[in-house]
Order: C-alpha cells, then sequence, then structure tokens
C-alpha cells in the first residue's frame, strides 16, 4: 500500500493555524504519511508537528470562501486550519481521515521513527519474567518458572514465560488453561514480603450453566494457600453479572469446590460504560459556558470520579486483605485483561515502594499492563473526541494512571515520578512513535517484530535529558504501605490532564521550578560540595 | 474542586507568644500530673471574667469521659474533662502521652446533648471552626452540668466575658502597644500616594459624628468639601458616604466604597451627586466612573420600596452602572450549612457529595465573589478607570470585592504583613460587624454569616491557582480564620471602631500576632 494514494493535497499555502495558549500563525500545511506539518518559513523550525495518528476526529465547516478544519486530538487539544479554498479543505480533511484511520499496525509511524540518538534495542529488556522470577526466588521456592506457553501456544494473551506455583506441572497448566477464558490461567502477579502472601490474576473460570468443573484447577487454588488459612477471590462484576455469565459458558468459583477461598463481588466500571464517562467528562470540561451548578452536575454526571473511586477502594481491599488480613488473593473479571489489571497494579503502588520509583512504575506497566495482555489497540483506538462508532475503546489504562495521579497528591512525596510522567504515558498509549503501546498483546508484537523494528518509549523516558522532566524534586523513599483515602472530598479533577488545554499549566510550572530549586538549594546546604567545604572552613577560621 | 478545608480541622495550630494554643491537640509536658498543662500558665487579667465565669462551672472536673475517634466512630480515648472559665479541656488519661484537647468557648457554635445509651450519654460540641467533637460521658448528671454550663459560657453577653480580655500572656506593656501599631493604616494610605493632589484625608468624622460605622480618619476626593460629604452621607445608609478604599498610583484608577443610596423611586441628593462626580474628577485620566452594585438586580430593586435603592445613570453623570449578583447574608448562612451538612455524611457516594456540594451553592457563591473582585479589579488596571463599591450597607459584601480586587492588583496585599494590612483597612477599620457575623457575643441568630470565611476561601481558591504569588500559606489562612473566632484577640471583637474605642480595647486586650 502507498500512503500517497491517500493523500489528495499535499500542500497548501496561506494556512492559519489557531491553537490553545499560542498566537495564530500562518503558513504553508503539509500533509506526509504520518504528519502534518505546518510552517510559516519564519525560522528553521515548523510550527506544527503533529502525528496523524493523534488526531481522535476532525469537523469541517466553510467560512466564507475557505474551510476551517477543527482538529480533536487524543491528547486531549483541540485545534484549527483556516485553508483558503474550500476543495483544498475538503481534500485535506479527506487526507487526514483516510490516514488516521489506517489499521495495519506495521504502517504506523513507529516502525519507520529512526531518530539518531535512540538504539533500536534501547529499554525492550528492562523488565523480563526471568528477572521478576530471580528477585522472587530469593524469598520463597514455592514458585516456578514456566516456558508452557512457549510460541503463545497454551495462552495468546500472556507472555511466553510466567511465574506459577511449583504444585502443578505443564500438563496441569494445559488443562486449567482450557477452564479458564482465553486460557488464561491464574498466574502469579505480587509477592507481599512482610506476611508472605501473594496476588494472582486470571479470567473466569469456565464453568457455565451446568456448573462444569475441572479438578487441577481446584487443585491448584487449594494448593496455592496453606490448609489452615483463606484466600479470597475478588471478582471485578457484580453477582448478577456473573450468574449471567454462566449462560454464555463463564462463571465464577463456587464455594463448595473452592472451599478455602472467600468469593467477594466488587462491580467495577468497564468497556462503554467507561468510554462514555470520559466523553461526558472531557465534554465538560471543554464548555467554558459553564456556570458553576453546570459544571458540579456535568463533573457528576460523568461519573468518572465515582469510577476512580470504586477502582481505587477495591484496589484498597485487595491490598488490605494480602497487608492486613494475611491472606492471598486471587483477582480476575471476565478477561482478566482489564479491570483485574487495574487492580493487581494499584495494589502493587499502595503495598511496594519500589513500584513508586520511575524503573519500578515502568517495570510494573511492563509486566502488569504490556505483558499481561491489555488490549492497548483496541482499548486506546479513539479517545474522548472521536465519532466513529465504538468498538471496544474504553479509557481502562487512563482509569489506571488517574488512581496513580490521586494517589500522588495524597503522599506528594512517595513518588519518584511527577504528573508529567504520567501524562506521558497517557499521550503515548493513545499515540506514539514508539512500538511500546503497540499490539493488544506479545503475541502480536513478537508477529509484527515490534521489539526489532521500533524504538521502546522507555529508551527515551530515561534518556538523561529526558529523564529529569520527569522527577519529583520532593520524593524520599518511603518504605510502608501508603493508604489512599477514597472519600469523595479527598479525590480531585486532575486538571493537570483534563484541563492542560484550557488553563495555562504556567504557574503550576513555575511552583515547581521553586520547589526543586529550594530542594537543591537545600541538600547543597546538607551536602556541601569541597568548594563550599572548603570556603566554609575559611570562615571559621576566620572568626 | 475544592479541597475542603475542613479536613485540617484537627491540624494543630502554632502556639502563639508560647502560650499554648487552644484548640485541637497538643501533647502534654510529662511533668504535670492531673491538671491540663496550660492552666497554670495562663495568669489571669484584672478585668477578668475568670471569677464571675466560674459561678457558671458546675463541675470542674469529669472522670471518664470519652472523646470518639472523628474517623472511625468504634474508636474512643478516655479521660478526664476538665472545664475553665475559657476552655473546656479533655485529656487522654494513656499515661504516655496524655494527649491534650483544648476548646475554646468561644469557638462553640452549638451543644447537643443526645439521648442516653448503655455507654454513657453522648455529648456533642460543634466549633465554628467547623471542628465537631463527641465526648461520652458516663453519668448523665454530669454530662447535663457540662452541657447547661456550656450553654451559658459559649454564648457571653457582654464584651467583658470575651476570651480577650483575661487573655494575658507574659508580655511587657510596650510590647503589647507595638503589637497594635503594627498595622498602621495612615502608612499604608501613604503607601498608596495618598493624601496627593487628588485625595486629601477628612477628619469630618472625628468623633464618629457623621458615620458611627467609619473610622475616624478617611480619604475623600479633594475637591469634595465638609457640606457635599456631610449632605452625601445623609442620602446614604446608616452614613456611610463614599470613600476611598485603594488608589492605584500607576493610572490614578481609585476603588470607592460606600452604603446605597436613600434613592426610592425617585429621590436625588445633589450632594451625592456631586460626591460621585468629586471622586470621578479625580482620575483626570478617565472620563466615567463605574458603579458597582454588588447585589443582585432584584434585592436592589425591592430595596427601593423601603426608600433605598441604587444610582439612577439619569442623574449621576457619566457613571456606568453595574449589577454583581452577590447573595445576602441570609442566602450565605444558608449556604455553609448545606455544606457542612454534607461534609459531615460519612462515607458518602460521589454522586451524593458532587450533588450536595452543588446544591449548597457554596461555590457559585464563592464564584459571585471572585468575579465581582476581578471586575473591579480589570476596570482599574485594564481601564484604568475609578470604582465606586457598595451592596446595601457596605460593610459584607463590599468588603469581600474590595479586599479582593486589593489583592489581585497589589503584590503587597499577597505578603504576610499586607494581608493583615489589608484585613485591618477593608474589613476592621471600615466597620465590618464582626461581633454579630460571628456572634462573639448571644445576639440575633439571624446577623450570623459566614462572609470573612467566604473572603479566606477566595484567598485559598487564589492560592490554588497561583502558587507562588503568596508569600503565606494555607496554615496562615486557618489560623486567621481560628481568631476571627477566637476572641482571644481584640483585632476581630467589635462592630466597628467606634465600639472598639468605647472599649478601649487597645490598652485592654492584645493584638494578634499574625
Amino acid at each position: 500500500m502507498e500512503f500517497s494514494e491517500l493523500i489528495e493535497t499535499s500542500k497548501v499555502d496561506h494556512v492559519l493555524l489557531s491553537r490553545p495558549f499560542l498566537q495564530p500563525v500562518k503558513g504553508t500545511l503539509c500533509v506526509t504519511s504520518h504528519h502534518l506539518l505546518l510552517s510559516s518559513r519564519a525560522g528553521d523550525k515548523e510550527e506544527l508537528w503533529l502525528l496523524i495518528r493523534n488526531i481522535d476526529g476532525i469537523e469541517k465547516r466553510s467560512a466564507g470562501s475557505s474551510g476551517i478544519i477543527t482538529i480533536k486530538c487524543k491528547d486531549l487539544c483541540v485545534m484549527s486550519l483556516e485553508i483558503p479554498g474550500m476543495e483544498e479543505c475538503l481534500n485535506i480533511a479527506k487526507s487526514i481521515e483516510a490516514l488516521s484511520s489506517l489499521e495495519s499496525t506495521s504502517h504506523m509511524y513507529p516502525f519507520f521513527y529512526r531518530p539518531k540518538q535512540l538504539n533500536l534495542l534501547e529499554g525492550w529488556d528492562l523488565f523480563t519474567p526471568e528477572e521478576q522470577f530471580t528477585k522472587l526466588s530469593v524469598h520463597t521456592d514455592n514458585w516456578r518458572l514456566s516456558y508452557v506457553n512457549k510460541e503463545f501456544a497454551v495462552c495468546t494473551t500472556y507472555p511466553d514465560a510466567v511465574i506459577v506455583h511449583k504444585c502443578i506441572d505443564d500438563a496441569a497448566i494445559k488443562m486449567v488453561a482450557g477452564f479458564r477464558q482465553g486460557g488464561r490461567f491464574p498466574v502469579f502477579s505480587y509477592y507481599h514480603k512482610k506476611t508472605k502472601m501473594i496476588i494472582m490474576r486470571s479470567s473466569q473460570p469456565l464453568t457455565g450453566a451446568n456448573g462444569k468443573r475441572c479438578k487441577e484447577d481446584e487443585h491448584f487454588l487449594a494448593a496455592v494457600i496453606q490448609p489452615d488459612k483463606k484466600g479470597y477471590i475478588i471478582d471485578t462484576r457484580s453477582i448478577q453479572a456473573a450468574h449471567q455469565a454462566k449462560v454464555k459458558g463463564g462463571g465464577f468459583e463456587s464455594k463448595t469446590n473452592y472451599h478455602n477461598w472467600k468469593r467477594l463481588h466488587r462491580p467495577i466500571a468497564r468497556g462503554r460504560v467507561l468510554q462514555e464517562s470520559l466523553i461526558k467528562l472531557v465534554d465538560a470540561c471543554n464548555d467554558q459556558s459553564n456556570s458553576i451548578d453546570r459544571w458540579l452536575s456535568k463533573l457528576e454526571t460523568s461519573k468518572w470520579l465515582t469510577h476512580l473511586k470504586t477502582v481505587l477502594t477495591t484496589a484498597c481491599m485487595a491490598a488490605q486483605c494480602v497487608d492486613r488480613e494475611g491472606a492471598s488473593v486471587l483477582i480476575h473479571g471476565s478477561e482478566g485483561r482489564d479491570t483485574t489489571l487495574q487492580l493487581t497494579s494499584l495494589a502493587q503502588i499502595i503495598l511496594d515502594p519500589d513500584c513508586r520509583t520511575i524503573s519500578g512504575f515502568q517495570a510494573l506497566i511492563e509486566r502488569e499492563w504490556l505483558q499481561a495482555g491489555h488490549p492497548f489497540q483496541l482499548r486506546c483506538a479513539s479517545s474522548a473526541y472521536s465519532h466513529a462508532k465504538l468498538k471496544q475503546e474504553a479509557p481502562v489504562f487512563l482509569i489506571f494512571l488517574d488512581c496513580c495521579w490521586q494517589m500522588s497528591c495524597q503522599f506528594p512525596c512517595s513518588f519518584q515520578f511527577n504528573e508529567q510522567f504520567l501524562i506521558t504515558l497517557f499521550e503515548h498509549a493513545y499515540a506514539s512513535c514508539f512500538g511500546t503501546f503497540l499490539c493488544n498483546n506479545e503475541k502480536e508484537r513478537f508477529t509484527l517484530n515490534v521489539k526489532e523494528q521500533t524504538i521502546s518509549i522507555w529508551a527515551r523516558m530515561n534518556s538523561p535529558s529526558e529523564r529529569k522532566h520527569y522527577v519529583n524534586p520532593l520524593y524520599e523513599r518511603n518504605n510502608f504501605t501508603i493508604w489512599p483515602s477514597v472519600a469523595p472530598q479527598s479525590l480531585q479533577l486532575w486538571q493537570g490532564l483534563f484541563l492542560r488545554w484550557i488553563r495555562t499549566p504556567e504557574h503550576q510550572n513555575e511552583a515547581w521550578e521553586q520547589i526543586k530549586h529550594i530542594v537543591e538549594l537545600g541538600s547543597r546546604k546538607a551536602n556541601p560540595s569541597s568548594t563550599e567545604l572548603s570556603v566554609l572552613k575559611e570562615d571559621y577560621a576566620a572568626n | 474542586m475544592q479541597r475542603e478545608r475542613w479536613q485540617l480541622q484537627h491540624q494543630e495550630h502554632p502556639s502563639i507568644d508560647g502560650i499554648k494554643s487552644d484548640t485541637g491537640t497538643a501533647p502534654a509536658r510529662g511533668q504535670e500530673h492531673r491538671l491540663p498543662s496550660g492552666i497554670s500558665n495562663c495568669t489571669v487579667g484584672t478585668l477578668g471574667f475568670f471569677r464571675e465565669g466560674m459561678e457558671y462551672i458546675r463541675t470542674p472536673k469529669i472522670e471518664n469521659v470519652r472523646l470518639l475517634d472523628r474517623v472511625s466512630s468504634k474508636k474512643a480515648s478516655a479521660g478526664s474533662l476538665y472545664l475553665t472559665a475559657t476552655h473546656l479541656i479533655f485529656v487522654e488519661h494513656l499515661s504516655e502521652s496524655r494527649k491534650e484537647t483544648w476548646i475554646l468557648h468561644s469557638q462553640i457554635c452549638a451543644v447537643e446533648k443526645q439521648a442516653t445509651t448503655a455507654t454513657g450519654c453522648p455529648l456533642l460540641i460543634r466549633c465554628k471552626n467547623f471542628q465537631v467533637i463527641q465526648f461520652i460521658i458516663s453519668q448523665e448528671r454530669d454530662c447535663h452540668d457540662i452541657y447547661i454550663s456550656l450553654i451559658r459560657l459559649s454564648r457571653p453577653v457582654k464584651y467583658e466575658e470575651l476570651y480577650c480580655f483575661s487573655f494575658n500572656p507574659k508580655q511587657e506593656k510596650n510590647e503589647r502597644g507595638r503589637g497594635w501599631n503594627l498595622t498602621d493604616l495612615k502608612a499604608e494610605y501613604n503607601r498608596m500616594g495618598v493624601p496627593n493632589s487628588l485625595w486629601q484625608v477628612s477628619h469630618v468624622n472625628r468623633d464618629y459624628g457623621v458615620c458611627d460605622t467609619y473610622p475616624a480618619e478617611l480619604y475623600v476626593p479633594k475637591s469634595a468639601s465638609t457640606p457635599v460629604i456631610v449632605g452625601s452621607s445623609k442620602f446614604r445608609s446608616r452614613g456611610r458616604f463614599p470613600v476611598l478604599c485603594y488608589f492605584c498610583q500607576d493610572n490614578n484608577g481609585a476603588i470607592c466604597r460606600s452604603s446605597q443610596p436613600l434613592s426610592g423611586f425617585s429621590a436625588r441628593c445633589l450632594e451625592d451627586e456631586q460626591m460621585l462626580q468629586a471622586i470621578r474628577m479625580s482620575n483626570p485620566g478617565s472620563d466615567f466612573l463605574y458603579v458597582v452594585d454588588t447585589r443582585p438586580k432584584l434585592n436592589a430593586m425591592a430595596n427601593r420600596a423601603a426608600g433605598k435603592g441604587y444610582e439612577n445613570e439619569d442623574n449621576y453623570s457619566n457613571i456606568k452602572f453595574h449589577f454583581i449578583g452577590i447573595e445576602n447574608i441570609h442566602v450565605m448562612r444558608n449556604s455553609l450549612q448545606k455544606l457542612l451538612d454534607v461534609c459531615e455524611l460519612r462515607s458518602p457516594a460521589m454522586s451524593v457529595f458532587l450533588w450536595g456540594l452543588e446544591s449548597s451553592g457554596w461555590l457559585k457563591h464563592i464564584k459571585a465573589i471572585m468575579d465581582a473582585g476581578i471586575f473591579i479589579a480589570k476596570a482599574v488596571a485594564e481601564e484604568a478607570a475609578s470604582v465606586l463599591v457598595h451592596c446595601s450597607d457596605g460593610w459584607d459584601r463590599t468588603a469581600q470585592v474590595c479586599s479582593i480586587a486589593g489583592l489581585l492588583l497589589d503584590p503587597f496585599y499577597r505578603t504576610l504583613k499586607g494581608f493583615m494590612v489589608l484585613i485591618e483597612k477593608d474589613w476592621v477599620s471600615f466597620g465590618h460587624k464582626f461581633n454579630h457575623r460571628y456572634s462573639h457575643l448571644d445576639g440575633d441568630p439571624r446577623e450570623v454569616s459566614p462572609v470573612i470565611d467566604q473572603f479566606f476561601d477566595c484567598v485559598w481558591q487564589l492560592m490554588e491557582q497561583f502558587p507562588c504569588a503568596f508569600e503565606f500559606n494555607e496554615r496562615f489562612l486557618v489560623h486567621i480564620h481560628h481568631h476571627v473566632y477566637s476572641c482571644q484577640f481584640g483585632n476581630f471583637i467589635c462592630n466597628n471602631n467606634k465600639e472598639s474605642k468605647e472599649l478601649r480595647l487597645y490598652g485592654s486586650s492584645l493584638q494578634l500576632k499574625y
């Protein structure tokens, strides 16, 4: 396929670009295979360099003889192009629509992006199941690394190596996989050193309407916990939904067959409900004619904060089971690729200080989201503005990031990364020149050679010049668990994200610069450099 | 979204001048035995209500009292309750910590005795700084005694009963005077550049004869003669004629304030018209004067039937008249009550909370006040125009919006010193009725309203949006808010300057060192 076939007009002069916080600028607009460029040719830089994949939706209208295209981006920015000549305008619009709706992954920009400074190999081996297993085996020998999923033969959405309990052999795993939706058998997710308890995740068991059983599944779950202990299964569906799932062949672990596990149903919103919540929220944020009453009621009807509260509350509950009750936890919903991952990852952030560092958080995203098979490409295909018919889009990952932000507000010194770090991850999950968030699981990434032919976002984010933008100056390692408040009074709108194109961040940035400066001054005083020390000594001698 | 201020209610207040802070909890010093540590340090003033107050204390000490935890009602700490002339003090029994909780009587806004249960008799105390404290007292009779005492002690009837007259930390007399001189308003007007060729100081109100709720020294246009001032004052509610409140040296823009004119449906007053003209002329660069009525139009029109009202644009030359709908004190009082009710809900659902926040209207009112402040500040800064602001009496909404406009315009007011000058100028000196609004003395409950609370919330909102623009932090605001209600210092006691003078507050009480 040739991109040129899709580009009706590649260049138009005298186009006026207007966007938030910047003066409107007139210049030449170019459409390339992956970018929309605009240059006034005043300096040596382009004024606009927009990844077409980032475009969520466009609207066109005529204004006199010219046409205006409003571009709404997945990163929530809204800009407009005034193009002289209606025909040119329509051609440009058509080209953008065709290019932004390209479905073939291998034609996406990450496969063409080759910056000089970054190396193709860097960042892809940041985290491996092998490494996780090595760390785990320091504390316990109850677990083993299994390659039963080699070439993704047992489960297409798991990586080729997974950690499972040593009591279960590969043959039994295959049986268990057959009893779980999509073959997602229970795997190890987190080991809590303090209580020696674990968090596992899976998909729903396929009991069906007739209450089918699987001996291996029951045996396996029974073996994971000590006979005198109880474990908790957190099902992210309501009891009704779990019962309804039986009709379609799904189901849940019954009390009689899994007697030392206690099942808790905590319904968490997913899918379309979540996507519509995001759309309503962004709509409310962008409507600046709002009176305060309308703003609050729109915020309420969007239900975004309600969803946050539910997810965070349930994650706290999972963490509490492990930390306070000394019980192991198995988390699943139906497929175990969305709400399940929100809970396992948030629980780890609450419990494990390592996950609150920059590299620890990256590893967490690698293992609990990317390798765990969260379908990024499906879920992030469109953001809040798209008029296209919703398919499988849902801001599951964004809810997770928002929960992290809420916690970082409540514990401003416990996270090594800052808000910008989370916003950057949001941007790249929806549209990126890096390959990290491409595809829906490891198998797809393997098939398309993503790890060989694209650059990892971690390579960029960990380069020293870039990393410094993501460091929280107030960070001081906090080895305790952090229990966030989930009271409605404590949860706030993430203004830095949802109002980022509406209210200029200038004053907040200024404040952070000040904080950074103060912290730097403070640490310099605490650990004076040798030159400063000699000055101090001279002062002392002089007195 | 607003981060709720009342979440901070358990925050420890910094102690003042070495005296233990009064509300909040403070760890006790170990060596003291039974008596709470602060009592022995408190010297009793001569004018003290202390001895008099003792009469109302039926039981000075009650054992076997439990203080309920705010978060989980199952947790409670056991201890003793002490009742003094000024404080209710709870001392925890746990030998190591002996944590103390001090509640100032003047902070108490409601005491509720609830039905006795098997565990004892619950006593709920609501404070004006939004703290809610619940005790369980084992004996019903003790609970009743405390209840009756607190009802009386929390509602003093004479100024002399207030805490500030007995609060007497060891301090030299001259030091005390220095505190009162910290905020010299004459110096503040000098800082603004007045008096000058356009504005002069007027002594027409020297003995509070023209307006008993204004200060003695006032700044007026140079061209406004005494007959004009006196004539204008007769045409304004309670004699509150237009005076200078803020002057912008860079462009001669001025903010003036007054009360509503007594215009009724058709009345006119030549002197008042001349007064407004004089204000306009004092800004040579501008050929008009904004007149901002901060009330909703409907309220202002209703006032006309009572012979009051607003300026008729036809009668005053070159004025631009604007209504900005800030609601009255009764609406605001109800709004706060609704807001507090919402915040007191135990683990509400998100939608219940947001819905309650919305229906309280609190943020809507905050926005209205901010909008008014922004309008005035823009008129001065961007149009170099002068503005006359009033509401009905000109001591509530007018104080709010003038001080917000000042904060927006002048970085000095965003410093620690400047903020206290601003409060002394726009609130204290111009007769904001601290006694009535914050019910220091037992009085008409319909006079009570969270006017300055709203101002502090507006400042907090600004601090959130401009984190580097303020020298002070949230704690400072909470601290001042606390002392508006505490009556510990003489600043925020009276309704106006005249009352303070008559009480001779300056000599007999302390100035809050912010």
